[in-house]
């Protein structure tokens, strides 16, 4: 069995000590997981290791933590795994608490203090249309379908973990909150679908400041793409309200299309005046004069010529402008989302797919959700419904559960029931 | 070995020396370049953010004309494109429905997508999986020896992993390291390796998009990097052009050298700064340009044509 050595973050206030690295050897199967490794340690090591956990199965979202630098569950990352990406030496897994949260105690942060408030900011229930209907609210498939994949969320931190705009902007609304803002956009039953875009646009630390680096879709360990629901949130907001926010995230957006509408190839010289609203808005003015320094650089290292700014050599052919016509002059915009479709490829191969289509088998499921939710909601009103329940155990010197009772208990929960015999 | 070589825009932009660059090292790698003439923006994500169908078949229309030239594959020279085209590509491949749909917009100039049409390499992948690392060396005419180079690769070429091809077998997101030792140089690990310029985010809140570059190029500094390496022009925009601005907006001078990947390669082929279009760069490569004149000084005597 081979043998790892697992280094983890200890960090206590009381003891009045500094952060440290503190190094355990472990002996088991690579394809166990790290939190197993962790309970093993704590059980027969150091039982003053404080790390939060519960259902085993990555199901509860609570034992997210950084494995040799990349956020996750615990209880989802198998040892092999965590000790490929080791720059320590080989099988070192450097276990921390997540990033771009404060740290309670080793590897228990505080989720209150970052994420909740984050979840609370973008007002995570449905906001009843009036009147409310006598019977259940009727919904058509494909609008839930649409927004299984934010229901997927298991609220772990994951990805606020390691988002990279909310390292140098940590006012940022961020992945896992913008994820659930799109929840209730998407939703359409929600009564104030525009007033949520337009907060979350109009908020300088909204779903513009997104820098697309997909840290979060990497780190989600249950494929919601925060990312791309915030794409989802930027197209909802421009495309079908023009919300023209004040953060120039919806003229950007624009100036980019007409930009490449125009010239087939991006002209930078004109994209930056034109993503604050033209050369001659007042708002662009401003601007325009900061990047001053920046234009006259360019044209002194012979970057660009004054020529080249002015003229853009590129003009695109006729064939660019009728695809933008014939796309964008659609009634329904056509989008695939491969979360809920999937690649067909998959589908033909897998064998446990019993009788056919995905999508029919995911549209059943959401069904299913729907109708919890409205039960949920009717009663309740102003209640996150899908939360699951978690326990927030800061263990000390308390001996850990046995580890031998588990049978691979890494093996995640699959994201969606295998039920779905269609229709 | 024929490639169809699509450039991006920036790099015929505000980036002019990453083509030419790339078109001086070409021949040196026995790479002939077909350039995709009549290829469109890749949307750089911010068109899919829009439209998803509009980026969809802008690529799979670039992509058609890719396989309409003799070229094995096609090579790019920028992150970004890769990033965007190989999300559109995931898209296209998934299912023969969606892709009837894309077609028939596509028709109309004679043009269509087929599954897995082409292969899609950034000049990275391209250096190390079809040149190999092995036959690279063997190249070097001047070892980048006691060149202390940092990698910067673009969020948009290291993930997500799945989509972009990253495992075991092709650890596409170490290709930096492994093409810096290749050509003798000493690779400098530090904490922006692997995250990203800011670019993005420029036009909606420079302060954040301006301390991400900042801080990345601060770190490198710090980790007493002579330079660093970008397969990504954008981040090239973020870390070079906007470099002053950074330094302003972290509060400390910086002056680092930020190199285009075919630069790099260029120069350790034996090609002079000048002609890798060196000059071009805000911030100016004096750290680069010494060590090129010390060791060609020392190797063969010549003027490094500065």
């Amino acid at each position: 069995m081979p043998d790892y050595t697992l280094r983890l973050r200890r960090y206590d206030p009381e003891s009045g000590e500094a952060p440290h690295y503190e190094d355990f050897q472990v002996e088991l199967d690579g394809h166990r997981s790290v939190l197993e490794a962790i309970l093993q340690v704590r059980g027969d090591q150091d039982g003053s290791i404080g790390v939060r956990c519960s259902c085993r199965a990555a199901i509860c979202g609570s034992c997210g933590v950084r494995t040799n630098g990349k956020a996750g569950l615990a209880c989802h990352t198998h040892l092999e795994d965590a000790a490929k990406r080791s720059k320590d030496g080989e099988n070192v897994i450097v276990v921390e608490p997540m990033g771009n949260m404060p740290v309670i105690k080793d590897l228990i942060v505080d989720m209150e203090e970052v994420h909740w408030k984050k979840i609370r900011r973008v007002t995570p229930w449905l906001v009843a249309k009036e009147p409310v209907p006598e019977r259940e609210y009727i919904v058509p498939h494909e609008a839930m379908v649409d927004i299984t994949q934010t229901m997927a969320c298991i609220q772990c931190g994951a990805c606020v973990s390691d988002c990279l705009t909310m390292e140098m902007d940590p006012l940022f609304v961020g992945p896992a909150a913008l994820a659930k803002a799109y929840r209730f956009v998407g939703d359409p039953r929600d009564a104030e679908q525009e007033q949520r875009l337009s907060d979350l646009a109009e908020d300088p630390h909204g779903m513009y400041d997104c820098t697309h680096c997909f840290q979060c879709i990497e780190a989600c360990p249950k494929g919601v793409a925060p990312m791309s629901q915030i794409m989802r949130l930027r197209r909802r907001a421009g495309s079908d309200f023009h919300i023209d926010d004040r953060n120039n995230g919806h003229r950007h957006e624009m100036a980019f299309v007409k930009n490449i509408r125009k010239n087939g190839l991006l002209h930078e010289a004109d994209l930056l005046p034109d993503s604050y609203g033209g050369k001659f808005h007042p708002r662009a003015v401003p601007e325009l004069l900061s990047s001053l320094p920046v234009v006259l650089r360019a044209l002194k290292t012979g970057k660009v010529t004054v020529k080249k700014a002015l003229l853009h050599e590129h003009k695109a052919s006729p064939e660019i402008k009728r695809i933008f016509d014939t796309v964008e002059n659609r009634e329904v915009r056509i989008e695939y989302n491969l979360y809920i479709s999937g690649n067909e490829d998959d589908l033909a191969d897998d064998p446990s797919d019993v009788g056919g289509e995905a999508p029919a088998a995911t549209a059943t499921v959401t069904e299913t959700v729907v109708v919890e939710e409205q039960i949920v909601e009717t009663e309740t009103e102003a209640v996150v419904v899908e939360e699951t329940v978690i326990e927030e155990t800061v263990v000390e010197e308390t001996p850990a559960p046995v580890a031998e009772a588990e049978t691979d208990v890494d093996a995640p929960a699959d994201s969606e029931p295998t039920e779905g015999d269609n229709q | 070995m024929k490639v169809a070589y699509w450039p991006g825009c920036v790099s015929r932009g505000f980036t002019p020396e990453l083509h030419g660059s790339m078109q001086a090292v070409a021949p040196l790698l026995d790479l002939e370049l077909i350039e995709i003439d009549r290829g469109s923006c890749c949307g750089a994500g911010v068109i899919a953010e829009h439209n998803q169908e509009l980026a969809d078949t802008l690529n799979a229309r670039t992509f058609a004309l890719a396989a309409e030239t003799p070229g094995e594959l096609m090579m790019n020279i920028c992150s970004t494109c890769q990033g965007a085209q190989s999300e559109c590509q995931e898209r296209l491949d998934a299912s023969a429905e969606y892709r009837a749909e894309i077609n028939t917009t596509l028709e109309a100039e004679g043009l269509a997508y087929e599954k897995g049409l082409v292969t899609n390499k950034n000049f990275l992948w391209l250096l190390v999986e079809e040149i190999g690392l092995e036959n690279l060396t063997k190249k070097v005419k001047r070892p980048l020896t006691g060149l202390k180079v940092g990698p910067f690769y673009g969020c948009y070429i290291v993930r997500p992993t799945d989509r972009l091809g990253i495992n075991d077998e092709n650890p596409r997101d170490t290709y930096m390291e492994k093409v810096i030792e290749a050509l003798g140089g000493e690779v400098i690990d530090y904490a922006g390796v692997h995250k990203c310029c800011g670019f993005p985010i420029i036009t909606m809140n420079k302060k954040a998009s301006l301390q991400m570059a900042g801080t990345h190029l601060a770190d490198a500094t710090d980790a007493d990097a002579d330079c660093l390496v970008v397969p990504c022009p954008l981040c090239h925009l973020n870390l070079d052009l906007q470099q002053p601005m950074a330094a302003g907006e972290i509060g400390r001078d910086l002056s680092m050298p930020v190199l285009h990947l075919p630069q790099l390669v260029g120069l350790a082929l034996g090609l002079e700064p000048k002609e890798l279009g060196l000059q071009r760069h805000v911030i100016k490569p004096t750290s680069v340009i010494d060590w090129t004149t010390a060791v060609v000084g020392s190797a063969d005597g010549a003027s490094s044509g500065w």
